[in-house]
């Protein structure tokens, strides 16, 4: 069964528990202790994620929007309120939910191969699973590269290596903190497209962090805005344009400058 | 296209030039190696040191292969183009030869026993070659015990010192407390400790390789990116996998760096360790030989050493290529 067959599949076999949702954020705040002092990142954020939805959060630099993704990532505990996913508390990290950073993080010591092996190899799977490495790789087009050092690779291609790494998982939920934030815009312009298609595709949801206006609309179906630190939930749009959609489209253009409002940017 | 532009050229160079292809500096080697050839042999020496003859023959030797070489050395690839690479140094090493020979053995310039001809050298393996042999075995038996089990509990610790708080909290004051000490200090307690001299030994040289290692280790396993730990338990990795597939690669050239300087310090501790009591090696040697003003044997035995050693630093680079090609600049 192909990838994006077995992918398919996961919806129908979760039918009964569909109305859970893929992420479930409950009145969490969270806060960090430097120097002694707390540092209030999270203030009272609730969220909900359906399943096979793509939400993108937008928000000043700094505010905690990565805070939110680590903590549904399971790499850290909130200081109070509770997170689930698919109806269970989220008690660790989990490669239900996978993480996608930045920087590719890519394994240096590892193949492009290996590093998109490394999920099935750590949790023992790779007897029954391994072929799935191959699937993903054809995925992300990058079945050339399999036997490729990371250094080798440019920002593009090793951050498509890092989604390939995720997906061969087959996770419910895919955290994305500004995956191409560190792209030229060209580049990022076609990792867009991609990662939509891969979405479209594949079935996962997306929590899409991103101080990108204009690619939280054209990928994401809702968009949630935060406040600077500690992050407050300030507004939510809904984007209720079907895919393609197009830059220039006026209801898109008036959306954007909408946002940008909210943000504190005026045009003019 | 290009090439074949070229080869044709090529083929019009040699029609016009109807001589054989010579390499030069092949010429200039052989003539500098029949001179040191007939120095050593046409002067008589002053103080017989034995093995002239065979030096002579051994040189002329080397200077006949060298004029063959200089006609062939064009058909023979990527070894001839190897071969050509050092004709200057070939051509030093027989003028070398010829300028030591006659400012030794034949006018005394340089006087017995402090100075030694290159036959007098050579006189050494002839006639000592099969004790030589016995301490090369020695000490390089010392030496692999004492590196290989000195820096196999240097990694492991380190690799505890940089993954455990609370390992590196006991551990680490310790090893920086007794790591600056120099192995060769240790000497007197060791003999005191230790049932035999070899075993002193072989713990002294595993000292002074495996602290560099733990202490290079340990702050290799400490400083990888937080990051990839994130993103590898994100994908289900256990802490066994963290250690092995992701803490334990990722310090990896931080490891070899300790090696390399484990290695330097092993050699030096393993020959001050054979000069106190031991009953072969090539530090024993040395000193044996010392003691009697065979300086010949010495320089013999320092000749030996550096073949070894250099030996054995081009192989641990040539592993640590091979393991760290991942690297960006190595491949």
């Amino acid at each position: 069964m192909s990838l994006a067959e077995s992918l398919a599949s996961v919806p129908t076999a979760l039918a009964e528990a569909d109305r859970l949702a893929a992420l479930a954020v409950a009145d969490v705040s969270h806060s960090y202790t430097i120097d002694k002092g707390r540092v209030p990142v999270l203030d009272h954020v609730s969220l909900t994620l359906q399943r096979g939805e793509f939400v993108a959060l937008l928000g000043p630099s700094g505010c905690g929007k990565t805070t939110l993704l680590r903590l549904a990532a399971g790499l850290e505990t909130p200081t109070s309120g509770s997170l689930a996913a698919d109806g269970e508390a989220i008690a660790g990290p989990d490669p239900k939910r996978l993480l996608v950073f930045q920087d590719a993080t890519l394994f240096p010591w590892r193949t492009v191969r290996n590093n998109v092996a490394t999920g099935l190899e750590a949790r023992g799977l790779m007897k029954t699973h391994g072929g799935r490495i191959d699937d993903a790789l054809a995925l992300v087009k990058l079945s050339d590269f399999s036997h490729a050092y990371p250094h080798q690779l440019s920002g593009g291609m090793a951050q498509r290596v890092a989604i390939a790494r995720a997906l061969v998982n087959d996770p419910h939920l895919l955290l994305l903190d500004e995956p191409f934030g560190k792209l030229d815009s060209l580049t990022r312009l076609g990792m867009q497209q991609e990662l939509l298609a891969l979405w479209q595709k594949v079935g996962f949801s997306a929590l899409l962090v991103t101080h990108d206006v204009e690619e939280a609309i054209l990928l994401s179906n809702r968009i949630i805005v935060f406040s600077d630190r500690p992050a407050r939930i300030v507004a939510e749009f809904d984007v209720g344009k079907p895919y393609p959609r197009r830059r220039d489209d006026s209801d898109l253009v008036r959306l954007r400058e909408t946002i940008l409002a909210t943000l504190g940017i005026q045009h003019d | 296209m290009s090439d074949l532009a070229q080869s044709a050229e090529g083929d019009l160079a040699i029609a016009a030039r109807p001589i054989v292809q010579v390499w030069r500096g092949g010429i200039h080697a052989s003539a500098a190696w029949f001179l040191a050839a007939a120095v050593t042999i046409g002067f008589p020496d002053t103080i017989p040191w034995g093995a002239t003859e065979l030096f002579a023959e051994l040189t002329a030797a080397g200077g006949a292969v060298l004029l063959i070489l200089a006609f062939v050395v064009h058909r023979l690839g990527d070894v001839g183009r190897r071969i050509a690479y050092y004709g200057p140094w070939l051509i030093a090493i027989g003028l070398w030869f010829a300028v030591w020979e006659f400012s030794t053995a034949k006018t005394g310039w340089l006087p017995k026993p402090f100075f030694s001809p290159p036959h007098g050298l050579l006189n050494v393996y002839v006639v000592d070659g099969t004790r030589l042999l016995i301490c090369i075995g020695y000490s390089l038996r010392l030496w692999a015990l004492g590196f290989g089990s000195g820096t196999v509990v240097g990694f492991v610790l380190g690799v505890a010192l940089g993954w455990s708080s609370r390992f590196s909290y006991w551990g680490m004051p310790i090893l920086k407390l007794i790591g600056p000490v120099p192995a060769t200090a240790w000497i007197p307690c060791t003999f005191f400790f230790f049932p035999t001299t070899f075993h002193a030994s072989v713990f002294i040289v595993a000292l002074s390789a495996g602290i560099p290692v733990a202490i290079l280790t340990a702050s290799g396993i400490a400083s990888v990116n937080r990051a990839y730990y994130d993103v590898a338990r994100t994908l289900g990795a256990d802490e066994r996998f963290l250690i092995f597939k992701i803490a334990i690669p990722a310090s990896l050239p931080n490891v070899f760096v300790g090696l390399f300087m484990g290695l330097y310090y092993s050699f030096a501790v393993l020959v001050v360790a054979e000069m106190l009591g031991a009953k072969y090696g090539l530090g024993w040697y040395i000193q044996f030989q010392s003691a009697y003003s065979a300086y010949a044997n010495v320089y013999a035995t320092l000749v030996i050493m550096a073949v070894l050693c250099a030996g054995i630093v081009q192989l641990q680079f040539r592993i640590r290529d091979h393991l760290l090609a991942w690297q960006k600049g190595i491949v």
